[in-house]
C-alpha cells in the first residue's frame, strides 16, 4: 500500500465520507447506470421503461406472493454464488458452474423420488445434497486437472464442460432417468410434502436459509481461517504462494472441488425445493448471471446476499413481465450486461481518481 | 449401421464439415488475430450473435445476402468496437467486459428479434452457389467442396493471407509484439493501442462474417441464441493452433464435422439421439486439450491490459 493510500485510508476513517463515496461510485453508480441505459432500450422499443421497471417492483417486491417467490428463487442463485466466491477470491475463473448445476439437479432428481419410497425424507433429501454436490464437483475435475498441473486456462474448459453438460443433462433426463409414468420428457417427480420444508405459513421454501448459511459460511471461511488464506494467497499470487511452501495444484483442485459442489448443490436445492423433477431441456442458465452480481459485491458475502435479492425480484418480475407488459425475459440479460459493463467503468473512474490524487 | 458409409452419408458429412466449418474458421481466425496483438477475446460469441442478427436483417430486408454480409461484418464490428473502448483503450478487465458483451448481444438480439418478428421466423431464399466448372462433376467431393457460396472461398483464401501476413509482413511482427511485449513496441515507436484496437475490430468483422454466414447461408434464418458457442469454439480453435492459420482451418474442419454429424447420420438413417452429438464437437475440444493443453502457448501479455510506465 502507498503512503497517499495509507493517508487517504486514514483521512476516510476520521471523515467517514470515502466509504460512502466509494460505496456511490463503484456499487450504485453502476446499477444506477444500468437501469437507466437499460430503460433507454426499453424506450427505443416503444416500452415505458417507468411501467416496466414499476411494474417489476410490485411483482416482485411489493406484492406478498411476489415477495415470497422472490425469495424461494434466491435459494439456488445463493448456492451459485458460494460457489463463484470460492473461486473468484483464489483467482479461479468457474465458469462453468451452469453445466454443474444442471448435473447435479439431474442426479438429485434421479435419486430422490425412488429414494423416497423406502428412505425416510429427510435421509432422502440429504443424500440428494451429497449427490448433487458430488457430481457438481466431478464435472469441474477436468478441468481442474488441466488447470493444476498443465496450465490450461479454466475458462475455456469450464465453459467447454458446460456445454457438454448441459447435452449430457438433457440425454440423461431423455435415455436414462425418464419418467415412464408420463410422456413428457422429464425425470421421476419428488412429491410436494417430501420437499423441503417450506417456512411457517409462507409459500418461501427453506432452501432459502441454506443458501443463506452457504453463502455466510464461504465468506467466513474465505476472510477469517486459515485455509481461506492459503487460497487468497494462491488467488492473488501463485507464484509467491508456491514459495511460501503452498502446494498449488492441490489447493487449485480444492478450490474447483468446493465451487462446482456448491453449483452442484444449487441444483440440488431447485430441484428438492422448489421444481420436484427435471424437465428436459430445461436450463435456468442462472450461472452467468450469479457471476456479474458476484463481481459487484467485490466477493462480498453480505454484498451478494443483497445483490442476489434484488436480482431476484427482478427475475419474477420479469417473468410476469413477459406477459403483462409484453417485454421478453431476455431483457434480463441486457440489464446485467449494461451492469458488467459499468461495473467496469466504475472501477476504471476509481482506478483513475486514486492515480491523479495520489 | 453398416450402410452408414454411403455417398449420401460422406457428401452430407462433408457438407456438413464445410457449412458447420467456415463460421469457425471465421471466428476461429478472428480470434487469434486478437490474441496475437494481446487482447482476450471473450465477447467474440456475442460479435458472432449480433453478426448474425444484422446480417440476415439487411439480407431479409434488402432481399441481398452479399448486403447482408456486408452487414454481418459491421454488426461484428460495433459489438468489437466497445471492446476495444473498454478493454484497449481504457484497460478494463478483459473477461467481465467480454462476458458482459455476449450477454448483452444474446439479450439484445432476442429483444430485436421480438419486437420485429414477434414469434415468427422468416425464412431466406436458397443461397446462390459459385460452382466451379468441371471441379463440380466430381463425384462425392465435386458438389460438397465445389459448390459452395463464394463466401467460403473468400474464407478459405482468408487463411493464406493471414499466415502471409503473419509471417511475411511487418505488419504481423508488430502484432505480434503488441502481444508479447507491448512496452518494446510502444518504445520503439509501435502505437500498442492502435494495433490492438485494429485487431479487435478485425476480430469483430470476421465474427460477425462467419455470424452472418450462419444466419444466411447454413440456416437461411436467425433465431435467438442461434450462435450457441460457435464463438468459444473460435476461441479454442485460436488457443490450440498457437498462431498459425493453417491449424484453425484444419480445426475448423474437425469441429464442423462432429457438428454437422447429426444431420449426416439422420441421412444415414441412423437413429442417435441429437443431444449425444452435440455432444461431440465439446468432448473433441476437451480431449484435443487432454492430450496438447500443455503446448498450448498464448502470447505473454495475453490478457493484461497496456498502460504507458506501468510496471
Amino acid at each position: 500500500m502507498s503512503v497517499a493510500e495509507t493517508l487517504e485510508t486514514g483521512a476516510e476513517a476520521r471523515a467517514g465520507t470515502g466509504r460512502w463515496r466509494k460505496l456511490l461510485v463503484v456499487t450504485l453508480g453502476p446499477i444506477a447506470a444500468a437501469l437507466m441505459t437499460s430503460g433507454l432500450i426499453l424506450l427505443l422499443f416503444g416500452i415505458n421503461p417507468l411501467t416496466y421497471y414499476g411494474f417489476v417492483l410490485q411483482r416482485g417486491l411489493l406484492s406478498g406472493l411476489g415477495l415470497e417467490q422472490t425469495l424461494t428463487r434466491m435459494a439456488p442463485l445463493l448456492f451459485l454464488a458460494a460457489g463463484l466466491i470460492v473461486a473468484f477470491r483464489a483467482g479461479i475463473w468457474n465458469l462453468g458452474v451452469d453445466g454443474q448445476f444442471l448435473l447435479g439437479a439431474v442426479a438429485a432428481a434421479a435419486l430422490a423420488p425412488l429414494m423416497i419410497l423406502w428412505a425416510p425424507g429427510w435421509l432422502t433429501l440429504l443424500a440428494g445434497f451429497a449427490l448433487a454436490g458430488a457430481v457438481g464437483a466431478l464435472w469441474s475435475v477436468l478441468p481442474a486437472l488441466l488447470r493444476a498441473y498443465q496450465g490450461v486456462n479454466e475458462i475455456i474448459t469450464t465453459l467447454m464442460m458446460t456445454f457438454l453438460g448441459v447435452s449430457l443433462a438433457n440425454v440423461l433426463v431423455k435415455l436414462i432417468f425418464l419418467d415412464p409414468g408420463t410422456t413428457v420428457p422429464q425425470t421421476r417427480t419428488l412429491p410436494v410434502a417430501d420437499r423441503l420444508p417450506r417456512l411457517f405459513d409462507t409459500s418461501i421454501s427453506s432452501g432459502l436459509i441454506l443458501g443463506l448459511i452457504a453463502v455466510l459460511a464461504v465468506h467466513v471461511m474465505m476472510t477469517r481461517t486459515a485455509f481461506g488464506l492459503k487460497l487468497r494467497t494462491v488467488g492473488a499470487n501463485p507464484h509467491a504462494a508456491a514459495h511460501a511452501g503452498l502446494s498449488v495444484p492441490r489447493l487449485t483442485m480444492a478450490v474447483f472441488a468446493l465451487s462446482a459442489g456448491f453449483a452442484g448443490l444449487a441444483g440440488a436445492v431447485d430441484i428438492l425445493g422448489v421444481q420436484g423433477n427435471v424437465r428436459a431441456d430445461w436450463n435456468p442458465a442462472f450461472g452467468l448471471m450469479v457471476i456479474p452480481l458476484v463481481f459487484l459485491a467485490r466477493f462480498h458475502g453480505v454484498g451478494s446476499i443483497i445483490l442476489i435479492f434484488f436480482y431476484s425480484a427482478l427475475l419474477i418480475g420479469a417473468e410476469s413481465a413477459a406477459r403483462r407488459v409484453g417485454v421478453p425475459q431476455d431483457f434480463t440479460l441486457v440489464l446485467v450486461a449494461n451492469l458488467l459493463i459499468f461495473l467496469g467503468l466504475a472501477e476504471y473512474l476509481d482506478h483513475r481518481r486514486k492515480r491523479t490524487e495520489g | 449401421m453398416e450402410n452408414l458409409l454411403t455417398d449420401a452419408f460422406l457428401s452430407s458429412l462433408l457438407t456438413g464439415a464445410i457449412i458447420a466449418g467456415i463460421p469457425l474458421l471465421l471466428a476461429g481466425l478472428g480470434e487469434q488475430m486478437s490474441e496475437k496483438a494481446g487482447v482476450l477475446n471473450i465477447g467474440i460469441e456475442g460479435m458472432m450473435l449480433f453478426g448474425a442478427y444484422l446480417g440476415f436483417l439487411v439480407a431479409f430486408t434488402f432481399s441481398s445476402v452479399w448486403l447482408g454480409f456486408l452487414g454481418g461484418i459491421a454488426g461484428g464490428m460495433m459489438v468489437a468496437a466497445l471492446m476495444a473502448l473498454f478493454c484497449v483503450r481504457l484497460g478494463l478487465n478483459q473477461i467481465v467486459i467480454g462476458i458482459g458483451l455476449t450477454l448483452g448481444a444474446e439479450g439484445l438480439t432476442a429483444l430485436l428479434h421480438h419486437f420485429q418478428f414477434s414469434r415468427t421466423y422468416p425464412r431466406l431464399p436458397a443461397p446462390v452457389r459459385a460452382d466451379l466448372p468441371l471441379l463440380t462433376d466430381i463425384p462425392i467431393l465435386g458438389p460438397s467442396l465445389f459448390g459452395r457460396h463464394p463466401v467460403v472461398y473468400i474464407a478459405l483464401a482468408l487463411v493464406v493471407i493471414m499466415a502471409l501476413l503473419y509471417r511475411r509482413t511487418n505488419l504481423g511482427l508488430t502484432l505480434r509484439a503488441a502481444g508479447e511485449k507491448p512496452a518494446a513496441l510502444d518504445v520503439a515507436g509501435g502505437r500498442v493501442m492502435m494495433i490492438r484496437t485494429a485487431a479487435v475490430l478485425f476480430t469483430g468483422a470476421m465474427a460477425g462474417l462467419g455470424g452472418a454466414f450462419m444466419a444466411n447461408i447454413a440456416a437461411g434464418i436467425f433465431i435467438p441464441y442461434m450462435t450457441g458457442g460457435a464463438g468459444f469454439i473460435g476461441i479454442v480453435l485460436a488457443m490450440l493452433a498457437r498462431g498459425r492459420p493453417f491449424w484453425v482451418l484444419t480445426g475448423a474442419l474437425i469441429f464442423g464435422g462432429a457438428l454437422s454429424l447429426t444431420t449426416a447420420l439422420q441421412v444415414a438413417g441412423s437413429n442417435i439421439p441429437t443431444d449425444v452429438i452435440q455432444m461431440l464437437p465439446f468432448a473433441a475440444v476437451m480431449l484435443v486439450l487432454v492430450l496438447y493443453g500443455r503446448k498450448a502457448r498464448l502470447p505473454a501479455a495475453l490478457g493484461l491490459p497496456y498502460e504507458r510506465g506501468a510496471r
